[in-house]
């Protein structure tokens, strides 16, 4: 076993920010031991990507390539991705933990009978992987000691991307065997959710709401401090699942990506779901009652508090200022 | 349809954390817990498709003792049996551990579709039910909204990133994970509540661990703090002032 193969994602065509991430994840991981990293990448046709890869200082290139790796089936990346590493046998293989990534990494890795660390926000000397444990509140340090590759994905925002020095890789190619009966999942194009007609990416100010809040009803004081602001109100994923507030207001890797002057977090935990749709807001302030909220680690200001005190006088306190 | 629905009792989203002294999991005797939300979905989801086409539905949850209450909570809204395996090292299994532990479990049901929610609110590591489709040998999807069942299998809306949606066909058995917020969640009722005491609760014995785990989960810490906020000391009213002080003349926003 040796080298590093790190699996990038295309996104809209290009090679996907979060991927470059987890390719600085495979660099370090690849310096630890002196390795060489390999590049994956995987689809029908891979020769832009390819090329984008290429120009990254890597080993090499490797394009896994199938007419059934068009659309991106759980099934065709296991079976393909299987082979791939059984014929390079790498000591690690990383991806950046997406949501394509969530769905079929955990079966590839188990068919090698081992385990993917996924999620993966740290690595250390051993290496020993972190990972954040109860949404942030804690975290984990794993290591992994299986007799095959170890797996690893990594959180959105966790290794620098902009640290990867620029290169020319040659590129390999390498063909699966895959069955169409293998496949056993049709999926449809991707869709819109229903129309939107709030666009948070543009509001200058935004107040955000969360599951502190605790009931509907309570949701207007937070309504009023929106208004007293002039800002758009958003919501965390609870408070749009409940039906509280619509979809369309959901700031977060499943809702909009928001980037404020101002970002008002109210009774939110600031689970990375939440932050990675708001961290690249100006200033961020939280209110929360919880001092050890992981919110406060993206936030400029804090007031910790009890949220039911501190909105109605905020809003008295805009009032006043605003004359 | 017989469906079976994998639930993990977590601990409640408020509770005080505090690590104990193995450094390796958090003080118990502090906590309180409740079913984790995203399986929270899956048992609706579950109900739901009993709902309209008839059929079973099982809830299987490893785990110590105390997770008969979160079992029972689960019949209570209208499970109609659980099996319970009985494991009190859920922590140092990892999820390809957690797996085979259900899998050998439901094993013998051979249902036509197992749902589990996307993801524990504690370990997070979000694999049990892509790997027990793995172990099951069945089709999967994850992230999954809203399930309909079709003439070939199943028809379900995906969730994926950014605000888009998708669908998926696949045919029976099958696995999926299912995401919050697809459905309302109901209340259990009286009746339900008096009714789950008399509905089948299997205890099995989890298998001892062989060997040590592939990922090993060998201590946990608070976060580093990266970051310096300024907290804002005082009372509501002094602390929303000096808030709107900063704003506007240090970070010059209002
Ligand atoms: C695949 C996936 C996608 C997801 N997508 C998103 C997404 O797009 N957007 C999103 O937001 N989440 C998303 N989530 C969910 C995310 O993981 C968190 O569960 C969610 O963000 C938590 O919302 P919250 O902070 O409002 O609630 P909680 O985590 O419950 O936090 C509530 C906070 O309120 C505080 N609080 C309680 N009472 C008071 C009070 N009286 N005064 C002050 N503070 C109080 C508490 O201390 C706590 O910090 C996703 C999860 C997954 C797995």
């Amino acid at each position: 076993m040796s080298g590093i193969c790190v699996v990038l994602e295309e996104r809209d065509g290009r090679i996907g920010r979060i991927s470059w991430e987890a390719l600085a994840a495979g660099k370090l991981l690849a310096a630890q031991s002196g390795q060489p990293v390999s590049a994956v990448v995987i689809g029908a046709s891979t020769e832009s990507i390819a090329n984008e890869a290429a120009t990254k200082a890597v080993n090499n290139v490797i394009r896994v390539e199938h007419p059934l790796l068009a659309h991106y089936t759980s099934d065709g990346y296991t079976i393909a991705l299987h082979q791939l590493i059984e014929k390079e046998s790498p000591t690690a293989v990383v991806f950046p933990h997406t949501y394509q990534v969530r769905d079929f990494a955990p079966a590839l890795a188990a068919r090698m009978n081992e385990v993917l660390i996924g999620d993966v926000v740290a690595i250390g000397e051993g290496p020993v992987f972190t990972r954040q444990l109860l949404q942030g509140r804690l975290a984990g340090n794993y290591r992994h000691q299986g007799s095959g590759p170890c797996f690893v994905s990594v959180q959105a925002g966790a290794f620098r991307a902009d640290a990867i020095e620029s290169g020319s890789a040659e590129a390999t190619n390498f063909t699966p065997t895959i069955d169409a009966a293998q496949i056993r999942t049709e999926p449809g194009e991707p869709f819109r959710g229903s129309a939107q007609t709030v666009d948070l990416g543009s509001a200058p100010l935004i107040v955000s709401v969360g599951r502190g809040i605790k009931e509907a009803d309570n949701l207007p004081i937070v309504q009023e401090l929106a208004t007293a602001l002039g800002a758009e109100l958003a919501a965390s994923r609870p408070i749009c699942d409940n039906g509280w507030l619509p979809m369309e207001r959901q700031v977060g890797s499943s809702g909009q990506t928001v980037s404020p002057k101002l970002y008002l977090a109210v009774g939110i935990s600031g689970a990375i779901q939440h932050l990675v749709g708001m961290k690249g807001s100006q200033c961020i302030v939280a209110i929360n009652k919880d001092p050890d909220a992981p919110i406060f680690e993206v936030a400029d200001y804090g007031i910790v508090g009890d949220l039911f005190e501190v909105v109605p006088a905020l809003t008295e306190a805009i009032k006043a200022a605003k004359g | 349809m017989k469906i079976i629905v994998a639930i993990k009792q977590v601990p409640e989203r408020d509770a005080h954390i505090r690590i104990d002294s193995s450094g390796k999991w958090i003080e118990e005797s502090d906590v309180q817990y409740a079913m984790n939300e995203s399986d929270a979905y899956a048992l609706e989801e579950a109900l739901q498709l009993r709902e309209k086409h008839s059929g079973e539905v099982i809830v299987v949850s490893a785990g110590p003792e105390r997770v008969g209450t979160t079992i029972r909570e689960a019949l209570a809204k209208g499970a109609d049996r659980a099996i319970h395996i009985d494991c009190n090292d859920l922590n140092q299994r990892d999820a390809l551990g957690v797996a085979r532990l259900i899998a050998d479990a439901i094993r013998p049901d051979n249902a036509d579709l197992i749902l589990t929610g996307l993801q524990s609110d504690d370990l997070g590591y979000g694999q049990t039910g892509v790997i027990l489709a793995e172990l099951l040998g069945v089709p999967h999807a994850t992230l999954i909204l809203h399930v309909e069942k079709t003439d070939a299998g199943l028809k379900v809306k995906r969730e994926l990133e950014a605000g888009f949606f998708q669908e998926i066909e696949l045919p029976l058995p099958a696995a999926l994970t299912i995401q919050s917020g697809g459905n309302k969640l109901r209340y259990a009722t009286l009746m339900g509540i008096k009714k789950a005491k008399t509905k089948e609760m299997r205890v099995v014995t989890a298998a001892a661990l062989d060997g040590a785990p592939v990922a090993v989960l060998d201590g946990i810490a608070h976060p580093k703090k990266q970051r310096s906020t300024q907290i804002i000391p005082g009372d509501a009213k002094q602390a929303a002032a000096t808030l709107v002080e900063k704003l506007k003349f240090e970070a010059r926003i209002l």
